[in-house]
């Protein structure tokens, strides 16, 4: 028998209702009397299920609903219509079960306690979750052994770093060991060497333990490192659900040749490298262009041939580009459609 | 039943814990509480000349004295914290949590106790040295309606504040709500002056109203100035508004966190 989804998401509808008025006192004491309200819809119709142990990226620019998709999943918001299952439970009504078996970090709230230690909030919640304590100091050991904890977990809150405070964040939302962990940018505002850390970590923690992860960052670096599978929201419709590969080769079905030339040797020939495709990138030693896929072969059999090259390299764009141009375009034309991702 | 008493007892030590951590902010806090002897010196001084009713001098020294006591050992201030959490979305973390937000704010309420009392206790020594213990009740059922009193009554306080904090899920102005609360109960609750100095009719209003069984009844209580049978009648009355502020503040808890939902916290 098929495993059932640890996540299932049926029309999914959320509509705000918003005050509304104009800037001024005027408007401010008009508001006292007749207040206007408009209706926003956050999450228009949105489907999908994800298996136990996926990880997903939720991508879309700013206001496109992925928080709150996130916050219906977690059970924090209740949907307008529409069906949600989450580890077989409806979010909305926060059954014990149900907030055992989940964790949502959000990078820009903590729920750390400020003044005191992190390990008096691990021993909170060893105690809210119930959770034994030989597991408990089995789980912490664990996260100490990917986070390096014990450095750091003695110290107020406030007196760590905000990369030290991450790892910390993210150990109190594991101890109970959800099933289901959401993570809404997690990585932000920290540095490039933390975002790596806390991308490993979370990678070794979901092989670990087939936790499954639902991640939305800003930072497609995290995007790339974490989630074999995309799912992108626009304006709270589903834009595209499959993997990341497909979605980019939809969208851009181009490469970049990054093509590094040995030092010692001639300037790369500017007129030969635009006959091949578009230049990205052109410097003394290092050139970029984008080529169209089948035009790959040709473009570095003739740059071989035309330089001296020490080093080439063919990627993808990057998950940027073809992102800005998802959401650039305006129809569906060139964006990839719903139903062209494999579901879970 | 086991598991809730088990993370109580850890929520009260990490309560305790936090309580240690802002325990500055906390003294200069309690330091604003002490109304009583301001009533104390000037119902004092009035009373030198002649007797206020049943009230001498050292009557008065007991009872604010008193006074100050229960409203140490039973102040809650969840208002603030509720409409902290509220506007600044940080009830979502304590939503996502396996313990119901009204169960951990009390136990955050209760930690603080401890330090309370490290200011409580120094004077109800003072209150019992200088009136010479004979203030205080020594009827044992009233010894024990004064104790069974000081849970009812931080109990009144607590869900009180709990049902002022809910008016945060729906307005901006939930602590200008608290404001007149609070004004309403200084007047009306024996803290500024003992009920039994006010008129008959005043009096026997706030023998119904909830104000009085935060603080007079309590001290009434502690001072021995009441009957056994008058304590345990006003007892029932405070535990039946115990009951009423129960099912208030968990109805408004209810609606503001459908609310909260609702408008995506």
């Amino acid at each position: 028998m098929a495993q059932p989804p640890a996540i299932e998401v049926r029309s999914l509808s959320k509509v705000f209702r918003v005050h509304e008025r104009a800037p001024g006192l005027r408007a401010a004491v008009a508001s006292l009397f007749r207040r206007t309200y408009k209706e926003v819809t956050a999450v228009d119709d949105l489907s999908l299920s994800i298996a136990p142990g996926e990880r997903v990226g939720f991508l879309g620019p700013n206001g496109a609903g992925k928080t709150t998709t996130l916050k219906v999943l977690a059970g924090l918001i209740h949907p307008t219509s529409g069906h949600v299952r989450v580890a077989g439970h409806v979010p909305q009504r926060r059954e014990t079960a149900f907030l055992e078996s989940i964790a949502l970090v959000m990078g820009q709230k903590q729920q750390l306690l400020w003044d005191l230690p992190p390990v008096e909030t691990f021993a909170l919640n060893r105690a809210i979750y119930d959770v034994p304590q030989d597991v408990f100091a089995q789980r912490l050991a664990e996260l100490d052994d990917l986070l390096g904890l014990r450095a750091v977990s003695g110290k107020p809150t406030r007196q760590l770093s905000l990369g030290e405070r991450m790892k910390c964040e993210l150990a109190a939302a594991l101890l109970h060991g959800p099933r289901v962990l959401f993570l809404d940018e997690p990585t932000i505002g920290l540095d490039v060497a933390m975002q790596l850390a806390v991308r490993e970590f979370l990678r070794a923690y979901a092989d670990r333990t087939g936790a499954t992860l639902i991640l939305t960052s800003h930072y497609m670096d995290d995007v790339v490192a974490l989630c074999p599978r995309v799912v992108v929201i626009d304006k709270g419709r589903l834009r595209y659900d499959g993997d990341l590969r497909t979605l980019s080769r939809t969208v851009r079905p181009d490469k970049r040749i990054a093509m590094r030339l040995r030092a010692d040797g001639p300037a790369p020939d500017r007129a030969a490298i635009e006959r091949l495709g578009e230049v990205v990138e052109l410097e003394a030693t290092r050139a970029v262009i984008q080529v169209p896929q089948e035009g790959v072969r040709d473009a570095i059999a003739q740059l071989f041939a035309s330089h001296d090259v020490a080093d080439l390299t063919v990627e993808d764009p990057p998950l940027e580009e073809v992102m800005r141009e998802l959401f650039a375009s305006t129809g569906d034309a060139r964006a990839a459609s719903p139903g062209d991702g494999p579901r879970a | 039943m086991r598991r809730l008493a088990r993370t109580y007892v850890t929520l009260l030590r990490v309560g305790f814990a936090a309580a240690l951590a802002y325990r500055a902010e906390m003294v200069v806090w309690m330091l604003t509480t002490t109304m009583p002897l301001v009533s104390l010196a000037l119902w004092s001084a009035v009373a030198a000349e002649a007797p206020v009713g049943r009230f001498g001098p050292s009557d008065f020294v007991a009872y604010f004295l008193a006074a100050l006591v229960v409203r140490q050992l039973t102040s809650s201030w969840l208002v603030w914290q509720m409409n902290q959490d509220i506007k600044q979305g940080s009830l979502s973390q304590r939503l996502l949590r396996p313990v119901h937000p009204l169960i951990h704010y009390s136990a955050e309420n209760l930690a603080a106790l401890p330090l309370r009392a490290a200011i409580a206790v120094p004077v109800a020594i003072v209150a019992l040295v200088t009136t010479g213990g004979g203030h205080f009740a020594r009827d044992p059922t009233v010894v024990g309606v004064a104790v069974a009193s000081l849970l009812g009554a931080w109990l009144i306080n607590f869900l009180t504040m709990a049902i002022l904090g809910s008016l945060a899920f729906f307005t901006e102005s939930s602590t200008s709500a608290f404001e007149i609360w609070f004004a309403t109960s200084m007047l009306l609750s024996g803290y500024l002056v003992p009920l039994e100095i006010f008129p008959a009719g005043v009096r026997a209003a706030t023998d119904v109203l909830p104000f009085r069984y935060t603080l007079g009844f309590p001290v009434e209580a502690i001072t021995g100035r009441t009957t056994a049978g008058h304590a345990l009648a006003q007892l029932g009355v405070q535990w039946v508004w115990v009951v009423v502020l129960g099912g208030i503040a968990i109805a408004a808890w209810r609606a503001g966190v459908r609310r909260f939902a609702a408008f995506g916290g």
